[in-house]
């Protein structure tokens, strides 16, 4: 029995789940998390059956439950089955050359804080009183990260942060320390380590994502200096998938002369087996992209 | 079968059924988004509709409107603020928050029912309303020496709880403070004497409230007393700016609580230790009430940045926390008020705490627990806020039950708003940055952003919450005429011109305090019974009454502090709705006594001695 890597994340952050709970009794109550997770995981197999016409792993759909359910808190049930089917309807809904443009939860999440403020409202406590818990999380989750080969994005977020936090500060004339606290928590711990690094919804150089998350910082800076409480989710979601368009944009017009000499070349070769060989890398498209729609493959 | 095929259940759509399938997704998303929208809409339908209603349509209505008349009474009372240590000044009005409080008294036992009102600022003066039964009171405080309270050096008030600990007939008042707790003796309804140093409480402590009861059912009232800061702290003069709690979850770096068992001879015993009580928690409020059926009264004790704890009293010898397995402890939300009703009429006692909800930031939402078994060793409770409706009142403090329009169910009044400043300028970020960080940032005052006069929570309005009696309340605050700008703190309800019904007073925070006078329509009945206790504690407190009619069965008790810094009327008072008959009256007596009254006249205040 082999290793499934895509069960890392969904692994990690049920055991987050589970020891916070565990330890300081973080949930709402179950049936908050029950109803999100099943949420997404039913709209998963639905949309994906009905218009791809095949199944999809579920851990994405796994882990945008369990994020729609720590990172909103509500009094209410309801966000979380509508924070739920959003993310996911989103990945279905909102997409480009078949690769989606927002990270589902982010995007569930902002849906909610925008137009449902009067039920619900963003984790924004710490778990515990103690350090341990924070450099556990943090510990535990860079590993996970680097692993992931995504290291790099939550290390130029948490760098960008601490830099654009000394900047508030001297705009502001606040504490440095104040302006840093937000970092110290668990919604920040798990926006910077599974949010900003999903890799579909990340660009695919390595340095552009390193660009992409210290505009993702920048922007939140001046949400904050704005004093907009819901900053780094605003910021993500406005940024996200405008660098995501970019890089599409990029991609097609760098490869666009490759294909028109291919395809000049295959003229004057006059093979259709050169046609075959440009055709099928689908311009623009991301290596972690979801199948094209027309070119689903038949489940067994 | 096809129709599965073409929707892709067995296979891959083909490019029509897809294109169908996806516009039909994509109106299912959008109708998805705008989900929150109607619901904010449907959900405030209701409340505009009602805004506009006439007071005489609304008394149609709901049966009661209130009308605000406390400067037609002669009560002119605004409450100042206390001003702590310079150090705390930027975020002075978030700190000095609490202090306005109310309890109801019948002080000089004529029959009519007083206030006592707490101030905070250094030298301002508490008053004791006396009821001069024509309608109006005067105050009465600085003559009988409950007035000067708040002197620099001695702390601020911030609440009191009045009880008969010597069993001579006459309540006696225990002023809870930031500073010094004090004890006054009731001189027959003439005077009152300091006992602070002959009943034993400590010098210094900073308490946020306090019940009277009689735990160890010995007939002499014992004290709870909860703590908010730790003992230590003299908030005027403070060595550090590390004084806030350690987290807005999970904090235990409060003050301790104390429990004092009454001796019988004037003099106390702290026991909360040897006891059980031994929570560094944030305690706000309090309450007890025989939870578990078993003869003794247990505590609820709701504590700020935390979970709240229930202590099951085990025969007078011990309590045993058991918040966690009765579920009334497991989510830390912000617990600022504990009052006791029989909700459903079923008998059984209902817990009502409040908490905050400020939309988009911090949505705890109030607590209202529903017992689903009182027959195990531990009572089980289910929230049914969300479900009943009174889940959503804003930064919410003092809540009381109580039948205001004589229907035969509990309503519920519930007062909001922590600081009203600049109306376009909220705290709201500033307090949202900190609070997420860890606990060597929030801990510490000077890491709070400077909050510059804005507003956090600030004008919003108190909530009437109407028991439809098929478990629903409906807010009807703004028909009835409760809605006012200012910030609440404590609520209290009293029949204070003896009319059979119950009137509303709240104190608000640098405020004044209102007195709603409340007008019942005629087409409900009331039964009303005034307690002494021989045997038991003279007040009665903890005494139970079962009213039996109509098919239903309701307990009240006689509550020695109920809410957040109040106290309820001793007397117990009972709304029937249109039924013309009380099958029965079964009281217990704190002492175990049970005295049973077979159809008491309605519409009468029944004043009942237990029997020797």
């Amino acid at each position: 029995m082999s290793y499934d890597k895509r069960l890392a994340a969904p692994l990690l952050i049920s055991l987050i789940l589970i020891g916070a709970h565990w330890s300081y009794g973080i949930l709402r109550g179950y049936d908050a998390i029950l109803l999100a997770v099943l949420s997404c995981i039913a709209a998963e197999l639905v949309l994906s059956r009905l218009l791809l016409g095949q199944r999809r792993h579920l851990a994405s759909a796994y882990i945008s439950g369990i994020s729609v359910a720590i990172l909103i808190r509500s009094p209410m049930l309801w966000p979380y089955a509508v924070g739920g089917v959003l993310s996911i309807m989103s990945k279905y809904i909102l997409c480009v050359k078949g690769r989606h443009l927002w990270n589902p939860s982010n995007f569930g999440i902002c849906v909610l804080l925008f137009l449902g403020p009067f039920a619900v409202a963003p984790l924004s406590v710490q778990w515990g009183n103690d350090l341990w818990p924070m450099l556990v999380i943090w510990a535990v989750g860079a590993i996970a990260v680097w692993r992931a080969g995504r290291a790099h994005i939550t290390a130029a977020y948490v760098a960008s942060f601490f830099l654009l936090a000394f900047v508030r500060s001297l705009i502001t004339g606040g504490s440095f320390v104040t302006e840093i606290a937000p970092i110290t928590g668990p919604m920040y711990q798990l926006f910077a380590l599974f949010m900003i690094t999903d890799p579909k919804t990340t660009v695919a150089s390595k340095w552009g994502a390193v660009a992409v998350v210290f505009l993702i910082a920048f922007v939140e800076m001046l949400l904050r200096l704005a004093e907009v409480i819901y900053a780094p989710f605003y910021a993500l979601f406005l940024v996200g998938p405008a660098a995501l368009l970019l890089e599409m944009w990029w991609t097609s017009r760098a490869r666009a002369p490759q294909a028109r000499s291919a395809e000049i070349s295959g003229a004057a070769e006059g093979s259709g087996a050169s046609r075959r060989s440009v055709r099928p890398r689908s311009v623009g498209r991301h290596p972690h992209a979801a199948p094209l729609p027309g070119r689903a493959p038949r489940p067994g | 079968m096809r129709l599965f095929r073409d929707a892709g259940i067995d296979g891959a759509p083909d490019p029509g059924t897809r294109r169908l399938l996806r516009i039909l997704a994509t109106l299912a998303f959008l109708a998805l988004v705008l989900t929150p929208l109607a619901i904010r809409r449907f959900s405030s339908a209701s409340d505009v509709a009602e805004a506009g209603l006439s007071p005489r349509a609304a008394l149609e209505r709901y049966g009661f409107v209130l009308q605000e008349v406390s400067a037609d009474i002669g009560i002119r009372f605004s409450h100042q603020a206390p001003r702590l240590d310079p150090k705390l000044e930027p975020i002075m009005p978030a700190v000095a928050s609490v202090g306005a409080a109310v309890s109801v008294v019948d002080f000089d036992r004529d029959g009519w029912q007083d206030l006592y009102v707490t101030n905070s600022g250094a030298g301002s003066l508490n008053a004791l309303y006396r009821n001069e039964r024509d309608g109006t009171f005067q105050d009465v405080a600085a003559g009988l020496g409950v007035a000067d309270v708040n002197r620099p050096g001695t702390g601020a008030s911030m609440g009191a709880v009045w009880g008969d600990y010597d069993n001579d007939g006459y309540e006696d008042l225990f002023l809870y403070k930031w500073g010094r707790p004090e004890l006054f003796h009731n001189d027959g309804g003439r005077g009152f004497t300091r006992a602070s140093e002959r009943a034993g409480l400590p010098a210094w402590i900073n308490a946020n409230t306090a019940v009277w009861f009689d735990y160890d059912r010995d007939g002499w009232l014992d004290l709870f007393v909860g703590c908010y800061y730790p003992a230590e702290l003299d908030l005027w003069h403070l060595k550090t700016t590390r004084i806030l709690p350690e987290s807005f979850e999970y904090a235990q770096n409060g003050g301790r609580n104390y429990l004092f068992r009454n001796r019988g001879d004037g003099s106390f015993a702290e026991v909360a230790e040897t006891m059980g009580l031994v929570s560094r928690r944030w305690t706000l409020a309090a309450a007890a009430a025989d939870v578990d059926r078993d003869g003794d009264p247990d505590l609820f004790v709701a504590n700020d940045f935390g979970i709240n704890e229930l202590y099951l009293n085990q025969d007078g010898e011990r309590f045993r926390e058991v918040g966690r397995e009765a579920s009334v402890g497991r989510a830390p939300k912000s617990g600022m008020n504990a009052a006791f009703g029989d909700v459903l009429n079923r008998g059984q006692w209902s817990l009502f705490v409040s908490n905050i909800a400020e939309p988009g930031v911090l949505m705890h939402g109030n607590d209202l627990w529903v017992p689903t078994s009182d027959s195990g060793e531990v009572p089980g409770y289910r929230n049914l806020a969300g479900a009943m409706g009174a889940e959503l009142a804003g930064w919410s403090y003092g809540a009381q039950f109580g039948d205001l329009n004589n229907d035969g169910w509990l309503d519920l009044f519930v007062t909001n708003g922590f600081v009203s400043g600049e109306k376009r300028d909220s705290y709201w970020y500033d307090y949202s940055l900190v609070v997420g960080g860890n606990r060597n940032i929030i801990a510490d005052a000077r890491n709070w952003p400077p909050m510059e006069g804005r507003s956090l929570s600030g004008y919003q309005q108190d909530r009437v919450w109407l028991n439809d009696g098929a478990g629903r309340f409906r807010d009807v605050t703004r028909a009835v005429g409760a809605a006012n700008p200012y910030d609440g703190r404590a609520v209290a309800f009293a029949d204070l011109w003896n009319r059979g019904v119950l009137d509303v007073v709240v104190a608000y925070q640098r405020g004044p305090l209102l007195v709603y006078r409340n007008t019942v329509a005629r087409k409900h009945h009331w039964i009303a019974f005034e307690l002494e206790g021989t045997r038991s504690n003279r007040s009665a407190v903890g005494a139970e009454v079962r009213l039996y009619w109509a098919g239903m069965e309701r307990v009240q008790q006689v509550e020695g502090g109920s809410g957040f810094a109040a106290q309820n009327q001793r007397r117990v008072h009972f709304g029937l709705g249109p039924a013309s008959l009380v099958d029965k009256v079964v009281i217990r007596w704190p002492s175990g006594a049970v005295q049973t009254i077979d159809s008491p006249a309605l519409n009468a205040l029944h004043a009942v001695t237990e029997p020797r």
